[in-house]
């Protein structure tokens, strides 16, 4: 909080634009840009490791597990995302706490009771006793596995169809050496598919950063909230009355979104250009092409 | 031999208090001066300064929660917090899913707000805040109902010509109102409820008893009059 911003009603112009941009409601704002970064870092690992659990699944030579992974892609591809949004957290939700009543509580009181779901204190998740940023945490945590899911089957299919492109000579090659299949996993199919995965994989990104703002939806205060909160128009019952702005704090987020898409596009090619060193690619023979 | 029983039952009492729980509330954050989000990001209102008093006068420990509105009663179900306080009026449709408290507020009018005096209310298309006691009565005229999800919204919706109308709390419509050069209270008033009360699980009658308690008490001692003439004017609607 600025010095000068004791009586707000008493500004004009810049003063009070100062001011205003600077509340402890909009520091919330430009904190929840942090919100959604970290929730980006962390679930695009999480997705990928879900993606790549689903892709060797899909592969595997035990029928059991091959059923798992391949239904788990198709299922999740074929549901609308946002089912998956309200769907998981409230699930996971029921669920942890359904087991913790298990174990905490009385096991004979049913945790339905017409239409309410109730376990006892102990068995609450979090414990209404913590703290509200562990409520908060814990949100975001939901949130991590309800994207995690839906995203790791787009990236389980990537991943798989990349591990089909790897062209068939090189494992060949390998199994000539003597390695057992694991090692051929290990030593060529994996490292060799990313040039392959990377299109795909870049895509998936991109639609995972323009998904952040269901964040929303699963009631994270998240950039989409804070927008639609600040911008709403305020009467004199605030400090800071003025029309309704949503416009200009949704233009913003706008130009967030743009400015991360873009820097990502940077980075991917990059990234696109290391992996096809070398490659057996239409990409890997134009760079041959081109240093000669 | 009764003494000691007294003084065990007072022991068995305290003891429970001090193991008491956390009571979360819930509220929507967007509703003033009932309830609002202030510049430290705080929510705030009449409803939360009643809400601490309440939770003081019967010794609880609470926090509060921000809910949108149109998941505020499922949640509470699903027991993610343990009462709502969001200027939720007293109404049959919501006593088959909840509880109530005593009214902490008495029942309020609710005004239509238009651009101008012509509006056409009977029939004309009317904006109105999903789920509150006001788009029920807008179900059951001629109008064409438009809902929203926040009272904000539906403000937009009759500067922007979307809607005749706009109707809604009068107590939150008015500050927008006489705010604005634009929007004018059209028609007569409605009175549409049975008070405000505070929301709980239909198999919370622990909690229910509690706030009811302090309910009565700040009506009995005229402190609720008073805080509602601080938040609402010295023309408010009181307890007698």
């Amino acid at each position: 909080m600025l010095s000068h911003c004791t009586d707000p009603s008493a500004l004009q112009g810049l003063a009070w634009l100062s001011c205003y941009l600077t509340t402890g409601n909009h520091m919330l704002f430009y904190a929840s840009f942090g919100t959604v970064l970290l929730l980006l870092a962390i679930t695009a690992p999480v997705a990928l490791l879900f993606g790549f659990g689903g892709a060797m699944a899909s592969r595997s030579r035990i029928a059991g597990v091959r059923w798992f992974g391949r239904i788990y892609t198709s299922m999740v591809r074929g549901v609308p995302d946002i089912i998956f949004f309200l769907f998981v957290p409230i699930a996971l939700d029921q669920g942890f706490e359904w087991l913790r009543s298990r174990v905490y509580c009385d096991p004979s009181v049913p945790v339905r009771q017409g239409n309410e779901f109730i376990v006892c204190a102990a068995a609450k998740l979090p414990l209404s006793t913590s703290p509200e940023w562990v409520h908060q945490a814990y949100g975001i945590f939901l949130a991590v596995i309800a994207f995690a899911v839906v995203f790791g089957a787009f990236a389980a299919n990537v991943l798989h169809g990349a591990m089909n492109a790897v062209p068939r000579a090189q494992l060949e090659t390998a199994e000539a050496y003597g390695m057992t299949p694991r090692q051929v996993n290990r030593r060529i199919l994996v490292p060799q598919m990313w040039t392959y995965a990377l299109p795909g994989l870049a895509n998936l990104w991109m639609i995972l950063i323009k998904a952040t703002p269901l964040l929303f939806v699963l009631g994270v205060e998240d950039i989409v909230y804070w927008a639609r909160e600040l911008g709403g128009a305020k009467t004199r019952a605030y400090a800071y009355p003025h029309p309704d702005w949503r416009l200009y704090y949704f233009l913003a987020i706008l130009v967030f979104y743009l400015l991360m898409t873009w820097g990502s596009e940077r980075i991917f090619d990059r990234i696109r250009a290391r992996l096809s060193r070398g490659q057996a690619t239409a990409a890997g023979e134009a760079m041959r092409k081109a240093a000669t | 031999m009764k003494k000691l029983t007294l003084a065990a039952a007072a022991f068995a009492l305290t003891a429970g208090m001090g193991m008491a729980q956390t009571v979360r509330i819930a509220t929507e954050g967007a509703y003033p001066p009932y309830n609002l989000i202030n510049d430290q990001g705080q929510v705030a209102g009449f409803e939360v300064d009643l809400g601490n008093e309440l939770c003081k006068r019967a010794e609880l420990q609470c926090t509060w929660v921000k809910n949108d509105w149109d998941s505020i009663i499922p949640n509470l179900v699903s027991s993610n917090y343990d009462a709502i306080m969001a200027a939720m009026s007293i109404n049959e449709e919501r006593k088959q899913v909840i509880a109530f408290t005593e009214d902490y507020l008495p029942p309020a009018p609710s005004s239509y707000v238009a651009l101008d005096e012509g509006a056409n209310l009977e029939t004309g298309i009317v904006a109105v805040q999903t789920g509150t006691v006001q788009a029920s009565h807008i179900a059951d005229t001629q109008a064409t109902m438009l809902e929203y999800p926040n009272i904000d919204q539906v403000f937009a919706a009759v500067r922007n010509g979307e809607a005749d109308a706009a109707f809604g709390d009068h107590e939150v419509m008015r500050p927008f109102v006489e705010d604005s050069d634009d929007l004018i209270f059209v028609g007569e008033q409605v009175r549409l409820d049975e008070g405000i009360g505070i929301g709980v699980r239909q198999s919370d009658n622990e909690l229910r008893e509690k706030l009811n308690g302090a309910i009565a008490a700040m009506k009995q001692d005229g402190s609720l009059n008073a805080l509602i003439k601080t938040h609402f004017g010295e023309d408010a609607q009181t307890y007698e």
